[in-house]
């Protein structure tokens, strides 16, 4: 009877799962590791050159970035920390909010936390799916978010994304195929070494949205432990009492 | 029911490591809830070292910096006030620093690394009010002495290394903070070479 | 000394013997399966959300302007802040899993039948007040899914007619979702609900301990003492309060007492229950983005819809219901009766055979109906409403209540199996 309920229950759920569906656009994986610390380094460099002009990270502090990736505070404050005054301060810019939020249509989102709202997976693919479009204000528009009042700022590093075509023959019929985002090779990295780049970002944004992660990875291995030879000899206690019911 | 005498040996073995892995776990459930009383990040960077800069004191002068919320003075004493700090030695309560209320180095006659620049936490070691610099009228409180500092609330008298005179409420001489200089002009309040 | 000073106690608080009457000398039927371990499991629950709900009330601000940040700082400035938090947000979740599959116990063995009723309907009561406490906690941390979940929530109560109007513009204090919303949620969270909370607990145990507890079989451990030797009866072996043997006029069957052998076992099922809800809290605090929601890490925007909200998990069979119903009042009204039915069940069954291993085929397959109605209307009730998902609901909804309404014909004049004498 219980076997039954809860196979029934089981197939409800694992379908209702599948119902669930994913996304209309297709992730890339982030490729990220959080315990290196050196692609976390990278991160926090590209975040503060490239993201830091407009967006902010209001709920991290420049002293935790420091910390947790190794950085001794002082050359944290002369590499990264461009605008802070004190090691403790939270990662912010001096751009005035309300202009900003004329420039794009929006204020910039705040990116403590982005990789929790959005997830690493769709911040991979996300900067790496603009492409030229002369009909956007900022010339550029985004596969995983159309429309998107985002400038490109990775641009210099990636090059121009377009769109590519290529004449392919489909069922005997030649046509114009879509292949993909290529970039016309005008910027500082290749392909592999943007993609890494990106991940490196992304990887710091997944860091900062959780900063207790690592610790919180680390102390639960040993609670499980714990509770694993808590749990026998619970059991063995119980086995020895209920002799006396058996 | 099995009506085979019980194992006491076993039961009892097996009762006691259960109560002591349980207690280490209830003792270690409440390792979060005792920590997160500790000061916060937040509480920590504002308590964090401050840098006074000393470059423009005047001799005499006093400036005050906050510290962890507490007013930390900076004295630039004249030579004058050096020299009452052994006239007065007779009236204090505590003249060699006996008690833990300053760094190692700051244990000496004038309470400070550098003999001129005096730095020390500007609250009264008797209920908490912070004394008044007194630089020139301060025999109104010690006879024959120029300079001292004077609590108002209950009209404790510090010399000028903050030592306490006999006979007022204040029971310990003025707090020292850890310090440090950087250059000729520039002092970190809160840290030393020790924790830096 | 000891003993003296203890009899000083007993002479003026009974101490000693409420701890026998509740727990040393209480007669449990000696064949709880593992389906009797949710009732311990939500009073560990329980304690943990007060005791980690106190810690955070410690450093979190309860304002539109500092809610939000205030949570960030317990995650991130709080020594072990990060801790806290997920075990109250996991807990919440753990709630509601203990919860409902206490429920199912309840249903699967008729713990609700005469004489056990009002324990029943203390239980829903405490299920109600469990449902407010989540609602307001969820929208303690000012993120978007607890400012337009609140929203949605709140507006129910607008389709009443007459009232509905003012009656929400009242609970929310302002035109909108607001700090003035925050703060009585707040502290009704914090102080009084759990109060009321902690109160029918207790009731609710004292009544149990009343009747006595149910047990798989759904046969009663007490009989009458005619005198005659009961064989193999291993409740000989044990003294119990005599407050239940009613001074040798009842006799006792097949019933251990609570200590030591219930809470032996009961630790086994703790420490059983504390590695899944641990592993939960150290490696998927989100819980798959069920018991934290993506959108609330984003601060609560009045201006701005996130593209899906649904109430969190455990609200959603109630929410499909609601939804699946095209008129707004009559989705509340059934929303409401789906919950109230449960708590009428000790009188819409009205079979004298308790628990379902004794009984019809066909209520062991309404049971089954119910359950997966229930699962099914949980799901749907995640998902965006779209036309074939709103006809499921409906149907789901139709057998959710078809289980009460078939209940109540058949349970009369039920065919069921010969009961046991003894417990298996």
């Amino acid at each position: 009877m219980l076997k039954q309920l809860l196979s029934v229950l089981a197939l409800v759920a694992s379908s209702a799962a599948l119902a669930a569906g994913g996304p209309a656009v297709h992730l890339d994986k982030a490729p990220i590791d959080l315990h290196d610390k050196e692609s976390l380094q990278r991160g926090a460099k590209m975040f503060q050159n490239y993201c830091l002009g407009c967006h902010q990270m209001e709920y991290q502090r420049y002293s935790r970035t420091f910390r947790d990736l190794g950085i001794p505070d002082e050359v944290g404050m002369q590499e990264l920390a461009f605008t802070a005054n004190k090691v403790g301060d939270y990662i912010k810019n001096a751009a005035p909010k309300a202009d900003l939020a004329k420039w794009f249509g929006a204020p910039p989102p705040d990116l403590t936390n982005v990789a929790r709202v959005r997830g690493p997976d769709w911040l991979y693919t996300y900067l790496r799916s603009f492409y030229a479009d002369p009909t956007r204000p900022f010339g550029v528009n985004n596969d995983v978010f159309p429309l998107v009042g985002m400038p490109h700022v990775l641009q210099e590093l990636q090059g121009v994304p377009y769109k590519k075509h290529e004449t392919r023959l489909v069922d005997g019929v030649s046509q114009e195929v879509y292949v993909g985002i290529v970039t016309d090779g005008s910027g500082e990295l290749s392909t592999e070494e943007y993609d890494r780049a990106v991940a490196d970002l992304v990887n710091y944004l997944e860091y900062t949205g959780e900063p207790s992660k690592l610790e919180s990875h680390s102390l639960g291995i040993k609670v499980m432990i714990f509770l694993l030879i808590f749990f026998v000899l619970a059991f063995l206690l119980k086995k020895e009492y209920w002799k006396d019911v058996h | 029911m099995s009506n085979a005498p019980v194992d006491h040996g076993r039961r009892r073995f097996l009762t006691i490591a259960t109560s002591v892995v349980g207690g280490v776990g209830a003792v270690g459930a409440a390792v979060p809830f005792i920590a997160s009383w500790n000061p916060s990040e937040k509480a920590k960077q504002a308590g964090a070292a401050v840098t006074a800069n000393i470059g423009k004191l005047e001799p005499g002068q006093l400036i005050r910096v906050e510290w962890r919320g507490k007013p930390v003075w900076v004295v630039k004493r004249t030579p004058e006030m050096l020299e009452t700090l052994t006239k007065v030695e007779g009236q204090l309560r505590d003249p060699a620093s006996e008690e833990e209320q300053q760094p190692a180095y700051a244990k000496n006659q004038h309470r400070s690394k550098k003999p001129e620049i005096f730095v020390a936490v500007g609250i009264c070691t008797h209920l908490g009010c912070s004394p008044t610099y007194k630089m020139s009228d301060f025999d109104a409180h010690v006879e024959g002495i120029a300079s001292g500092f004077f609590c108002p609330c209950h009209g404790s008298t510090y010399d000028m290394a903050g030592r306490v005179f006999s006979g007022v409420p204040a029971p310990k001489n003025l707090m020292i903070p850890p310090y440090m200089f950087i250059d000729d002009t520039t002092v970190i309040i809160g840290a030393d070479e020790g924790t830096a | 000394m000891f003993k003296n000073f203890m009899n000083w106690i007993e002479y003026r608080m009974p101490f000693m013997e409420k701890m026998n009457l509740h727990v040393m000398q209480y007669p449990a039927p000696k064949n709880f399966n593992f389906w009797y371990f949710f009732g311990s499991l939500a009073m560990l629950v329980l304690v943990n959300q007060i005791l980690t709900g106190i810690w955070l009330t410690m450093n979190f601000e309860p304002s539109a302007e500092r809610a939000f940040a205030s949570v960030e700082y317990i995650m991130r400035d709080v020594d072990y802040g990060w801790l806290l938090r997920y075990m109250h947000s996991t807990g919440a979740s753990a709630f509601f899993v203990v919860v409902y599959l206490h429920m199912l116990r309840g249903m699967m063995y008729g713990s609700y039948q005469k004489p056990r009723e009002l324990l029943w309907i203390f239980g829903m009561l405490i299920f109600l007040v469990l449902m407010a406490e989540a609602f307001m906690g969820y929208l303690l941390p000012w993120g978007q899914m607890s400012f337009w979940g609140a929203q949605v929530i709140i507006s129910i109560f607008g389709v009443i007619p007459g009232i509905g109007d003012d009656l929400t513009l009242w609970i929310r204090g302002d035109y909108v979702i607001s700090g003035a919303t925050l703060n009585r949620f707040f502290a009704l969270h914090v102080i009084a609900l759990p109060l009321v909370l902690v109160i029918l607990v207790f009731l609710h145990i004292i009544a149990l301990h009343e009747v006595g507890s149910n047990n798989p079989d759904g046969i009663d451990v007490k009989r009458p003492n005619d005198g005659t030797k009961i064989d193999n009866n291993v409740s000989d072996k044990f003294t119990f309060h005599e407050y239940f043997t009613k001074g040798g006029k009842k006799i006792i069957v097949d019933a251990i007492p609570f200590h030591p052998y219930y809470t032996v076992k009961d630790i086994v099922g703790v420490v059983g229950f504390l590695l899944v809800f641990c592993a939960v809290i150290f490696f998927a605090p989100e819980g798959g983005g069920f018991f934290l929601e993506p959108p609330n890490f984003e601060p609560a925007n009045p201006m701005k819809t996130p593209d899906h909200i649904a109430p969190v998990w455990y609200f959603t069979p109630f929410y499909a219901i609601l939804r699946a119903v095209p008129d707004q009042l009559f989705g509340a009204i059934f929303m409401f009766l789906a919950i109230i039915f449960l708590a009428l069940l000790p009188w819409l069954d009205r079979c004298p055979v308790r628990s379902v291993r004794y009984r019809s085929t066909f209520h062991k397959w309404n049971l089954v109906n119910f359950c997966v109605s229930f699962v099914v209307l949980g799901v749907l009730g995640v998902l965006p409403a779209t036309p074939t998902y709103t006809l499921i609901a409906q149907i789901a909804s139709f057998t959710y209540f078809a289980f009460f309404g078939l209940l109540w014909l058949y349970s009369k004049n039920e065919k069921t199996k010969p009961l046991p004498v003894r417990l298996s």
